[in-house]
């Protein structure tokens, strides 16, 4: 907002809060008083502590503990097949597409914050960044198991690649199922290269900073030798404004064509055209989501207020309350659409959907996706307060869980032949690996956080006031003057 | 090869960007051309005094890119109509539109990892040493909060006296001599 209006909130007072800039009437993306030194200090100091907080080691062991339990499902569904599962006809796809489903969407906050903000030049996102392409990352690791121990063998889980064999047998390419291999192998790839990419100068700061050899020697190596060199940084600066461009689209089609793996088949409730958009916004809305609840607590122990501000939680709420609303124009489009087909079968799906024996999962993905943070997010008030989004992230993500599980389950256990209805109810297996995968989700984040640069320094040693070059080469004096 | 031994260049330390800059623009002027500036983030504004402007990655990313369609294209093609024809519901064997999702991710897959390898392969990474990491105030401040410009003894109007001479007309925190 360029002007401030005079029906703000009094609490929006420049004077009384100095991290609300008083020439835009928002809060500033990056706290007043910081210079180069000082925000490479705080973020590498964080890495580079000799005392590793004691509720760090707490955290790792209770994740690695709940990790577990992926560790012990998946033994032993390997040792004896996916008949431990819920999964039956006609309900031959349970928890393992649900969590794909959701986890690959979590991921794609990420790359939309990585990737299309950038393109569209919004700085603020520079301080989440980095975490939140981990976050992706971890996620598709978490994603990407589940087909694969879905496959039931996962040991053979190369072939689903093409590639010359003495059976003389190739990929099916017309198949979705086939299109997703594709997709989210590329999806994996290139989010690591992009995130790796984006550390390598942060390494660079991390090597020159360290005190111990062994930190000195593997950061070191990471970055490759970096040494700032402004040709270097020019050819960085546009690989990464490459990666970007190509991330966009990337993230655009990978949940495209996770729908259609729904879409292509010819079911009542899959089949539609909606879905790819759909999914897209869906998954933007839970990434979002989990990105706060990721970003809050981070914040709050490291004591990042300073460049992970208000301004960045407002922002992202905003965005979910967009991505929001799309999904529940999806929801209402699926229901007019159910009714305006004039199919009978579509009609059938949408009432057993609502009503059915499991119409309870539909009305809580109504509740907690649509009533709950739709009604909320409009207040300003509620957008800043931290402990409110905190909660709101987990209403979203059980929300958008829902989401998947209404559309796999609700229309599968149902369909066109009351012969062959059937139900579906997930066995305790499938909860063991579900939950697993939080535990290996956050292993895995705690370690990023420990070990790598959680906010990238460089980018946001950019949004700094001592950037501004001006002609004739000023005095330093005058420069810091002018910044503080 | 420039040799291995003697004197790399003259490395001078400045705390802010628009000193580094106007530094490089009059080192320019005054006839040096090998030279390089090292900044703790991106200064676009030195690659402009560097007479730095064209990078070839967006070439070796569109490369990869074409490389990667045609390559995954192909592929299917081939296989779907030739290697291992299968009648799925009496479609063609050539349906080229349900290969163009696989050819998509393969572009985008292709032109990425060309887009980030060649980034560090037209950089010369990795290339763990190098001369200016052997300036004793390099490594607390190029990657952090300090400015570098090196004047390289390669270029033919370097001098030891000299170039230091001309260095320390700026506001410079130090001029320091960079050996191999």
């Amino acid at each position: 907002m360029a002007t401030k209006s005079p029906l703000q909130q009094p609490s929006n007072d420049p004077v009384l809060d100095p991290m609300i800039d008083p020439r835009t009437g928002e809060y500033a993306v990056i706290a007043p008083g910081h210079n180069f030194k000082s925000v490479t200090q705080k973020i590498a100091g964080i890495v580079l502590t000799g005392n590793t907080p004691l509720a760090w080691f707490f955290g790792l062991i209770l994740a690695a503990g709940v990790a577990q339990g992926l560790v012990i499902g998946v033994t032993w569904l390997v040792l004896k097949g996916v008949g431990i599962w819920g999964v039956t006809i006609p309900g031959a796809w349970g928890f393992a597409i649900i969590n794909f489903v959701w986890w690959i969407g979590i991921g794609h906050a990420g790359t939309l914050i990585s990737a299309i903000l950038l393109l569209f030049k919004q700085t603020w996102r520079n301080s989440i960044n980095r975490f939140a392409e981990a976050m992706t990352i971890f996620a598709v690791v978490c994603a990407g198991m589940f087909p694969l121990i879905h496959i039931g063998r996962p040991w053979l889980g190369y072939w689903l690649f093409p590639y010359p064999n003495t059976m003389n047998v190739w990929p099916q390419f017309r198949s979705p199922l086939c299109w997703d291999v594709f997709a989210v192998s590329t999806y994996a790839t290139i989010s690591i290269v992009f995130w790796y990419i984006g550390m390598i100068p942060d390494f660079g700061t991390l090597r020159d900073r360290a005190t111990l050899p062994f930190a000195k020697y593997m950061y070191g190596l990471l970055s490759l030798g970096w040494r700032g060199s402004t040709r270097h940084w020019i050819r960085y600066e546009s690989a990464s404004l490459l990666l970007a461009g190509l991330s966009t689209p990337l993230v655009l089609s990978v949940h495209t064509v996770i729908s259609f793996d729904f879409a292509v088949a010819a079911l009542a409730g899959w089949h539609t055209t909606i879905f790819p958009p759909y999914f897209v916004a869906g998954a933007v809305y839970s990434g979002f989501a989990m990105v706060l609840t990721l970003a809050i607590p981070i914040r709050k122990f490291y004591h990042l207020e300073d460049l992970v501000t208000l301004r960045h939680l407002d922002n992202m709420a905003k965005v979910m309350l967009a991505t929001g609303s799309i999904v529940a124009y999806g929801y209402a489009m699926e229901v007019f659409m159910s009714w305006y087909s004039a199919s009978h079968w579509e009609f059938f799906m949408m009432w057993n959907r609502m009503f059915g024996p499991m119409g309870w999962a539909y009305w809580m993905l109504i509740l907690t996706n649509i009533a709950i943070p739709l009604t909320t997010l409009w207040s300003r008030k509620l957008r800043v307060n931290v402990g409110y989004l905190f909660f709101l992230s987990f209403v979203v993500n059980i929300g958008m869980w829902f989401e998947r599980f209404v559309i796999v389950v609700t229309s599968l256990y149902r369909d066109y032949l009351p012969s062959s209805w059937g139900t579906y109810r997930a066995t305790k297996w499938d909860y063991m690996i579900f939950i697993g995968t939080w535990g290996l989700f956050t292993t895995l984040f705690l370690c990023f956080a420990r070990f790598l640069p959680m906010i990238p320094m460089s980018e946001i040693r950019m949004m700094l006031p001592q950037t501004k070059v001006r002609p004739g080469g000023a005095n330093s004096e005058e420069v810091v003057q002018e910044a503080l | 090869m420039p040799p291995r031994e003697g004197v790399y260049g003259m490395l001078a330390e400045f705390n802010t960007p628009s000193e580094l800059v106007h530094a490089t623009h009059e080192a320019r002027l005054a006839g040096y051309r090998r030279m390089e500036c090292y900044t703790p983030y991106p200064v676009e504004e030195a690659a402009e005094a560097l007479h730095f402007h064209k990078t070839r990655v967006p070439l070796v990313c569109l490369l990869g890119g074409l490389m990667g369609v045609t390559t995954a294209f192909l592929m299917e093609s081939w296989i779907a109509a030739i290697s291992y024809p299968l009648n799925i519901a009496g479609r063609p064997l050539f349906s080229w539109p349900a290969f163009i999702i696989p050819a998509y991710e393969w572009t985008i897959l292709f032109s990425g990892l060309s887009a980030a390898f060649g980034m560090i392969a037209l950089n010369g990474l990795p290339q763990l040493y190098h001369p200016v990491f052997n300036a004793p105030n390099f490594r607390n401040g190029a990657t952090t909060d300090k400015f570098f410009l090196c004047l390289e003894a390669a270029d033919p109007k370097f001098s030891l006296a000299d170039t230091r001479a001309f260095l320390e007309k700026f506001p410079a925190v130090s001029v320091v001599e960079v050996d191999h």
